[in-house]
């Protein structure tokens, strides 16, 4: 390698078009209902409801995604938020407990729901279907159990915050009334433009010096170019409305650190390895049992966390909360690229999938499209964002 | 004396320019049991296919005439209908339908689409009365042992006005009882008129039951004799069986052997389903540094069950025995305890337990040893990349970059990164099962040249083979395998085809 002279071709990487299909989906999705409401869909307002309705799904997406990359799946989680939500209400209505320490309670709840389902699934060998399917009943029904006593609502105002609040404007406001603008969403976006591009140019010229092939300098700086872009408008309008929703900064924290988990650690190439060929991890000398109970106990944690986030957005637990919620979780994953047999998929295009779907409800809603037809649109997309991902891969295996 | 079946000059080739059968002839005399035998891939499946119709007319050259007819089958259904029924070695049995349900699936006997069940029910009693099963038809399929099952798969044939009847290696998964049993009833079938072909490697078996016997190798009858001919004996069989031609070369090999690394004593394996049966019996072997050796054994002979259940207990149940590294007892209970004690295993089946094919050429390499990669838990993806640039160059990997997918690689490329992925463990002791199965000619002598290398460097190399020349070019010394027991140790001097096949047919008396 020392004897590289200088006019030697770099290899080059090439550009993971699947990956981009689905953000292609999603702009063209976005411009769509952004023409056909007139300019609503993204309006200040509705792309603070957009983020904060939609967080429990990105929040189950993630570690959906986990689980399907796996080769496994989570049928529960829809009433893991349920039954989290009524134990968070109930620890500060009746126990009289502070917010913070509910939010301790419903984490460790929902660890706890994980170790069971992950016992059952890794240690004893029982489907995940099956399991996390008699864990839809089973914490459905412990739900109404402990909300016999009916709604709890009038929860603290701080653990509301959570689901339906902002940071405050630390620097103030560009302007005053209507039209002023609050600083801090502003610098934060910023400061997310400068971090991404710091990141991404000391990585590329890491595997410079090592002699890895790069992408091209021209995708490389349109790409994030673009990127920097869509972040610094997306923050510039939120700063017109009430600022940075909580809630954002806790889904941003969440999808670096889950990216960061699954490609970067031990953890992570694991749960590929399994997924991808569960007898050849074996046989590498992975702990295969241990990697799926892990995998169950952190979908739990971030079960319980969406628990808090909807329960802290509707100001009160509900025996019906999280209906469905992991069916829109699940389709998240399926229209970000995951795999059915497992071993594919990203954080990142589960939480695509999600906006996906997100961007749908909102713009359907806005166009006063009756709920009916909603449901049905929906079912329609995922059907062919799966089979648009199993016809690619037929033609690549013809290729 | 009358044929009841000759298959003349059939060739067969496969995409690929492969010839699988060139100019292979057959006669079977009615009411005869028929044994063919020879090496793995010598051909003796593809040309039970061509005749059962598996491969359809005009697929293959030559021609076949059954009962004096000339037979053109299009599927297995076809050469059915004349009575010519095969029995494969994986029995093709649905396990939670009945005897009777299994016997007359595809051939019920029913009116209007309606089962006949009193009926079936009472036919089956017959037939499981004719192959000597005491079982009641109405029983599960998965309540049976294999060998009962075979009795079953048997019945069923019987049951389609069977003619000729063709078991591939009948007796390869069951215990001796069960395989005298079968013996005894293939001889009793002959007594009532069924003629017979038996593929077997089990030269005892041949004497046992067999008028004729046909050896093939490379696609080529080699001879047909009786086996009442005075001169039929087992050493008449394994010459003819052996002495494939070397279609490889191998590269210069000087070994330079060192203290024993690697030593196995009394290791014993029971099947992981059928617990009476052993897989491996009280098999014991050592190999040294700096050593290449050889395990040969014919198929289902042990040898890929011995290595998985020494390699953290992957294959088998009720395993006993000891391993000792460098003259100590070690632990090899799970595949990590066997990786950490410098052990490393590259499967015989690539696909299915020795890559992540949906995962690219760097994750796969790294995969056994990610710990050396990662700190805290976390993979350093440049040093990651930087390794497994560092094997693609170094094993002639044939890839634009190791971020491609190992399911788009050759056979030979896969099983170059398979390769990397137990080098880069770092191990003391490697397990190769089959290294160049599948791999084209070029690939086979580089891999030659890999393990070479390794031994070089004073790894204790082992090496599983079922291709003799390929073991007597690259060992220095071979351990032959039959039937779960080693029946010999032969240095690389001494070393034979004959020899070797001798051992590996060399079955319990």
């Amino acid at each position: 390698m020392s004897t590289t002279t200088p006019t030697r071709k770099r290899p080059k990487m090439r550009v993971d078009l699947r990956q981009y299909g689905i953000l292609a989906a999603l702009a063209v999705i976005v411009i769509l209902f952004q023409v056909l409401t007139d300019g609503r869909l993204l309006l200040p307002g509705n792309l603070n409801n957009l983020i904060q309705q939609n967080a429990y799904v990105l929040i189950l997406a993630v570690g959906m995604v986990i689980v399907i990359i796996a080769g496994h799946i989570d049928l529960s989680v829809g009433s893991v938020v349920a039954m989290v939500g009524a134990v968070a209400a109930i620890s500060m209505s009746q126990w009289g407990m502070p917010w913070w320490a509910a939010v301790i309670i419903s984490l460790l709840l929902g660890a706890a729901v994980g170790a069971w389902q992950g016992f059952w699934v890794a240690f004893v060998g029982i489907p995940a279907f099956i399991v996390t399917l008699a864990g839809m009943l089973l914490f459905r029904g412990l739900t109404l159990v402990f909300l016999t006593g009916g709604t709890i609502n009038a929860l603290p105002g701080e653990f509301n915050a959570i689901g339906g609040g902002w940071l405050p404007e630390l620097f103030g406001t560009i302007g005053e009334g209507r039209g002023s603008r609050d600083i801090l969403t502003i610098v934060l976006g910023v400061l997310a433009v400068a971090m991404l591009i710091t990141q991404q140019v000391r990585s590329r010229a890491k595997q410079r010096k090592l002699d890895l092939p790069v992408e091209r300098s021209v995708s490389f700086w349109i790409k994030n170019g673009v990127a920097a872009v869509v972040i610094l408008a997306l923050t510039f309008q939120l700063s017109a409305y009430r600022g940075t929703p909580i809630i954002l900064i806790i889904l941003a924290v969440l999808i670096l650190l889950f990216t960061f988990v699954l490609n970067q650690t031990v953890f992570g190439r694991h749960v590929y390895a399994i997924g991808g060929n569960f007898f050849a991890a074996q046989m590498s000398g992975v702990k295969t049992s241990w990697i799926n109970f892990f995998v169950f106990v952190n979908m739990g944690v971030l079960a319980g966390l969406a628990g808090v986030v909807t329960t802290a957005r509707a100001g009160g637990a509900v025996a019906s909360a999280g209906q469905s919620f992991e069916l829109d979780a699940i389709a998240a994953v399926f229209i970000g690229g995951a795999a059915v047999t497992g071993g594919v998929g990203t954080v990142i295009g589960a939480v695509i999938g999600a906006l996906i779907m997100g961007v749908l409800n909102m713009g359907l809603s806005i166009l006063s499209v009756d709920a009916a037809w909603q449901q049905t649109i929906k079912g329609l997309v995922l059907l062919l964002a799966v089979a648009f991902d199993v016809m690619s891969k037929r033609r690549a295996g013809r290729r | 004396m009358t044929a009841i079946l000759s298959m003349n000059q059939i060739t067969k080739d496969f995409s690929g320019g492969v010839r699988a059968l060139d100019g292979v002839s057959l006669e079977v005399e009615r009411g005869h049991v028929h044994a063919i035998c020879g090496e793995n891939g010598a051909g003796k499946s593809t040309l039970m296919k061509v005749l059962s119709g598996v491969y359809p007319v005009g697929s293959y050259g030559g021609s076949i005439t059954f009962e004096n007819h000339e037979t053109a089958y299009r599927s297995i259904n076809d050469s059915e209908a004349d009575g010519i029924v095969i029995i494969h070695q994986e029995l093709a049995l649905s396990p939670y339908l009945s005897i009777a349900e299994n016997i007359f699936l595809g051939n019920e006997i029913a009116t209007r689409g309606v089962v006949d069940w009193p009926k079936t029910n009472r036919e089956a009693t017959m037939l499981l009365a004719r192959v000597g099963l005491d079982e009641l038809p109405s029983t599960p399929v998965l309540e049976l042992g294999v060998g009962k099952q075979q009795l079953v798969e048997i019945a069923k044939a019987l049951s389609k006005q069977v003619k000729l009847l063709i078991l591939d290696e009948p007796t390869a998964a069951l215990n001796d009882e069960d395989s005298a049993h079968l013996l005894d009833l293939i001889n009793s079938l002959r007594g009532q008129g069924i003629t017979c072909i038996i593929i077997s490697h089990k030269l005892k078996e041949i004497r046992r039951i067999a008028d004729t016997v046909t050896i093939i190798r490379d696609g080529q009858t080699i001879e047909t004799f009786e086996m009442k001919e005075a001169d039929a004996t087992e050493a008449r069989i394994i010459r003819a069986m052996v002495g494939r031609d070397l279609d490889s070369m191998f590269p210069p090999h000087t070994p330079e052997i060192g203290d024993e690394l690697f030593r196995v004593e009394s290791w014993t394996v029971h099947h992981p389903v059928d617990t009476t049966r052993k897989v491996v019996d009280d098999a014991s072997f050592s190999v040294r540094a700096g050593e290449i050796v050889g395990f040969a054994g014919l198929m289902g002979a042990g040898r890929t069950e011995l290595a998985m259940s020494i390699f953290g207990r992957s294959y088998g149940s009720h395993i006993s025995g000891t391993a000792f590294k460098e003259g100590k007892e070690i632990s090899v209970k799970t595949v990590s305890e066997a990786i950490g004690h410098g052990i490393a295993y590259a499967t015989e089946d690539r696909k299915h337990f020795g890559l992540n094919l949906i995962g690219s050429i760097a994750v796969n390499i790294s995969a056994a040893a990610l710990s050396k990669l990662s700190r805290f838990g976390i993979v350093d993806r440049f040093a990651e990349n930087k390794v497994a640039e560092d094997y693609r160059g170094q094993m002639n990997i044939k890839t634009p970059n190791v971020s491609v997918l190992a399911g788009n690689l050759s056979g030979g490329n896969q099983q170059k990164v398979v390769l990397s992925k137990w080098m880069f463990s770092g191990p003391d002791i490697l397990i190769l099962d089959e290294p160049t199965r599948g791999i084209d000619v070029g690939a086979k002598y580089e891999i030659y040249g890999i393990i070479n290398d390794l031994a070089r460097q004073g790894k204790a190399v082992v090496v599983i083979s079922s291709e003799l020349p390929e073991l007597l070019g690259l060992c220095d010394r071979i351990y032959a395998i039959s039937e779960g027991t080693i029946t010999g140790e032969i240095d690389r001097a001494d070393a034979t085809q004959e020899r070797l096949m001798h051992l590996m047919t060399a079955g319990k008396d």
